[in-house]
């Protein structure tokens, strides 16, 4: 029994660490699919942690601060569109400035606000989103396997976690069963088509855009009032590039991303649990090690274990209509 | 110039205006009037670059027109983008294809059209009105098959029901038949005729006379961004349609010399038991064996894929013979002694390859650039490194001038020219290193009439300086009227030669599907 709530317990660490990867693989999804290169979900995800973390400071409102986060995830993908869609500049470029000014401007502000180094003040629980009891997880207990998967896994997440899973169904939703999903499937792989089609291309890569933005903003709201208490700088530590990769791996599709997701995030969980546990044989192996791991491991699968990888016929290339 | 000829009785489906548009300095279109009946087939012919497609963009909302009206039904309407076009009852089937490769037929259909925001609803009106249409039009399609795993005719089938599907009482066809066969070719124009009768009206865009004159009712030729004529078709013949697209008569030339060469004249390509396997093992060349004398061409006819094409890569250096060997302008070339293209060009030997895009030029670099590739090298261009900028610009402007490249401007990327400009760039690029042996793949493929017989007419002089010319083609009338010999290939070997002279169509047809030697012919 020991073994199995031990093994529970990396579980639940699993869906806490894959949280903001879902969130931003999701987003990356619709901006991808639209057919727009999108390496700005780090740079996305820690601008909306910051202000989320800074709104739920000032404010005490861990609502109010998603509501920031998700207006600043948005705010910035509008830029990328500005730079890509409206003026068809590169979207890598672009995606970078937008890490680039994200990492710069967070801790900026932070010191010039809060004078703490560039982090934000520490939140108290009624600033936070807090674990959530799912209904009848004490009762459920009792049941053999099932119960305590219930009570330990499933349920006692913050309601954040809950809508990343959501979020993979909806997105699975839109895609592929709305008119909407569509039309940004079409003007991902044939932009010309959508155009002849008598649609605004434009118009649609910025919808497309706008939902990715949402997304990422609350992966990054996430990130500093729910799995941490504040923001640091920093803080998504290459998490958009992990979500990237997953993306990439389940072929921008939702579900199999949501699965490259937890991988990773389970691999991330069995490093924590690892850490100073001496293994039979090898002995105690070095904390950075096993923290390199995952990123190990992402090498070695994104090089060899995914196949070929179709994208998006027109992703990253600008539309242009005249000749 | 001409009067619009009658066009019918019938009120008209569209009518334009004094259309002009122009690209910087280029005018594509000029004060172009049109009238074309309602229920009728009009052919609209011209030159590659005439501006065909640029007029029918203007109609479909693509392009905006810089002065002029268009009136669709009588009424004045103003197009900006596509879904303009749509609602004034406007369907256009592009050149390529625009259609999403990854989505079924049935999406493909829907997209921008789809009436309900859940797929599910749309999905099955969709299936059901397609059905309607593909009984009353004979367009029958797999509706869920993706649209890359369908022919070309089908992919062509389905943009004829999108437009439908939407309503379309103005079907545009931009050069419909380029990518099908014979027989879809036909199955097509059976669809264009049965939609006539249920009075669609039909534009054809095309450079094909013969399904001008098989299809249209009435046709209207463009030359240079002009108008020029209007016809009924019954009127009009195939020549004069040439003549009015070329602006000029077009005489049937027979290039053969009146005496045969001389026997001992020496050879200037001479191939021994050529063979060459590929890297998967399959045979490409089989034990060919042939010689072409200076001062004579020698024609390669067969369907393409054949072994043409390696038989070219394999003359240039491109690629090494696996077995046998060959001799060209006295270098022996075999497995053992292999050579590479730029050895080739410094033995005067020069090559015009068959798929200019891939081979013969770049795409992104300047018509200036691309004059020089391959010759780059040379000290006339290169200083120490160094490219002498302004001496290639100098020199591809005189190139230029001298096979009439238009427009005559080396600073202007490849891409922006028209294809037969484009050849013609590359052959004078070839042709002013005066080579003494001339290996020419398709030169004619995407020419305009009035280039072919530029082309012709250098190739013809090169045989007369006393060049051995060995030409790789698909068009037999090329072949025929042009070389001296001919040869035919089929799967990687020489299955029959003819004298150029005596050839005729339908032997060679034969020939070429490897069937002259039946024996119950």
């Amino acid at each position: 029994m020991d073994a199995l709530s031990g093994f529970f317990a990396i579980l639940d660490a699993t869906l806490r660490v894959s949280t903001p990867l879902i969130l931003a693989a999701m987003a990356g999804l619709f901006s991808e699919r639209s057919g727009i290169v999108d390496i700005s979900l780090e740079g996305k995800m820690l601008a909306s942690a910051f202000a989320a973390a800074a709104v739920a400071a000032v404010t005490g409102s861990a609502w109010l601060a998603l509501g920031t986060g998700i207006l600043v995830g948005i705010a910035l993908a509008l830029v990328h569109g500005f730079a890509c869609i409206t003026h068809r500049g590169n979207q890598v470029v672009s995606g970078l400035a937008i890490n680039i000014l994200a990492s710069g401007l967070t801790v900026v502000l932070g010191i010039a606000w809060f004078a703490q180094g560039g982090q934000t003040p520490s939140l108290g629980s009624g600033a936070r989103f807090m674990p959530l009891e799912l209904p009848l997880a004490e009762a459920a207990r009792s049941v053999p396997v099932i119960g305590p998967f219930y009570s330990d896994v499933i349920s006692g997440h913050n309601v954040l976690v809950y809508v990343a899973w959501l979020a993979v169904f909806a997105t699975w939703w839109v895609v592929y069963r709305t008119r909407f999903g569509l039309r940004i499937r079409a003007v991902g792989e044939n932009p010309l088509a959508v155009d002849t089609a008598g649609l605004s291309v434009s118009r649609l890569r910025y919808c497309a855009v706008a939902i990715c933005g949402a997304l990422s903003g609350i992966a990054g709201t996430y990130l500093s009032t729910a799995q941490n208490a504040s923001f640091v700088r920093e803080m998504t530590a290459g998490q958009g590039y992990i979500a990237l990769a997953a993306l990439i791996f389940g072929k921008w599709r939702p579900v199999p991303a949501m699965l490259a997701c937890l991988m990773f995030g389970f691999l991330d969980a069995v490093a924590i649990r690892m850490q100073g546990v001496s293994l039979p044989l090898i002995g105690e192996v070095p904390v950075q090690a096993i923290q390199a791991l995952p990123y190990v491991l992402t090498v070695i699968l994104l090089a060899g274990f995914i196949g070929r990888a179709t994208a998006p016929k027109a992703v990253g290339i600008p539309f242009l209509k005249e000749r | 110039m001409s009067p619009p000829a009658d066009s019918g009785t019938g009120p008209l489906a569209i009518e334009l205006r004094g259309i002009s548009k122009r690209f910087g300095a280029v005018r594509a279109n000029r004060d172009i009037d049109l009238k074309v009946a309602r229920g009728t087939i009009h052919g609209i012919v011209g030159e590659n670059g005439a501006g065909k497609s640029t007029l029918m963009s203007i109609l479909y909302g693509f392009y905006q027109a810089d002065s002029g009206e268009v009136l669709i039904n009588g009424k004045l309407v103003a197009i900006h983008d596509s879904s303009d076009a749509i609602a004034a009852g406007i369907g256009m089937v592009h050149q390529h294809f625009m259609l999403v490769d990854t989505f079924s037929v049935l999406e493909n259909v829907m997209l921008g059209a789809e009436g309900n925001a859940l797929l599910s609803h749309s999905a099955a009106a969709a299936r059901k009105e397609l059905q309607r249409l593909a009984d009353e039009y004979q367009l029958s399609v797999h509706v869920d098959s993706l649209v890359s795993d369908l022919p070309v005719g089908e992919q062509q089938r389905t943009e004829i029901l999108k437009a439908l599907y939407r309503h379309a009482e103005i079907l545009i066809l931009d050069e419909p038949t380029g990518v099908l066969t014979p027989q879809e070719a036909d199955q097509l124009f059976v669809v264009l005729n049965a939609l006539k009768e249920r009075g669609v009206t039909i534009i054809l865009i095309t450079h094909k006379l013969r399904e001008i004159m098989d299809v249209t009712d009435t046709v209207s030729v463009l030359r240079m961004g002009e108008m020029v004529s209007h016809l009924n078709t019954r009127d009009t013949s195939m020549s004069e349609l040439a003549e009015l697209m070329v602006g000029r008569k077009l005489e049937t030339r027979n290039y053969h010399r009146d005496e045969p060469l001389p026997a001992d004249t020496a050879n200037g390509i001479e191939v021994v038991d050529l063979g060459v396997v590929d890297k998967t093992g399959k045979a490409r060349l089989k034990n060919l064996s042939f010689e072409v004398k200076r001062g004579e061409i020698l024609g390669v006819a067969g369907v393409a894929g054949n072994g043409q094409s390696t038989l070219l890569e394999v003359l240039s250096g491109i690629q090494s013979p696996t077995s046998g060997h060959f001799i060209i302008n006295g270098q022996q070339v075999s497995a053992e002694q292999p050579i590479n293209p730029s050895q080739m060009r410094q033995l005067k030997v020069q090559h015009v390859p068959e798929d200019r895009l891939k081979l013969g030029l770049v795409k992104s670099f300047t018509a200036a650039e691309s004059s020089v590739l391959g010759y780059q090298r040379a000290d006339r261009f290169n200083l120490r490194g160094m490219l002498r900028l302004s001496t290639i610009r100098a020199a591809c402007r005189r190139l230029m001038e001298g096979l009439d490249v238009r427009p005559a401007d080396p600073n202007l990327r490849s891409a922006s020219f028209s294809g037969g400009n484009q050849q013609k760039l590359i052959l004078a690029r070839e042709l002013e290193r005066q080579p003494e042996v001339l290996l020419v793949g398709q030169p004619t493929r995407g020419v305009d009439i009035g280039a072919i017989e530029l082309i012709h007419e250098k190739i013809i002089e090169m045989r007369d300086k006393g060049c051995a010319i060995l030409l790789v083609s698909v068009e037999l009338d090329e072949i025929m009227s042009l070389a001296d010999r001919i040869i035919v290939m089929y799967e990687g070997q020489v299955v029959a030669e003819v004298n150029g002279r005596d050839a005729n169509k339908t032997q060679l047809g034969l020939m070429m599907a490897n069937a002259h030697q039946d024996p119950a012919a």
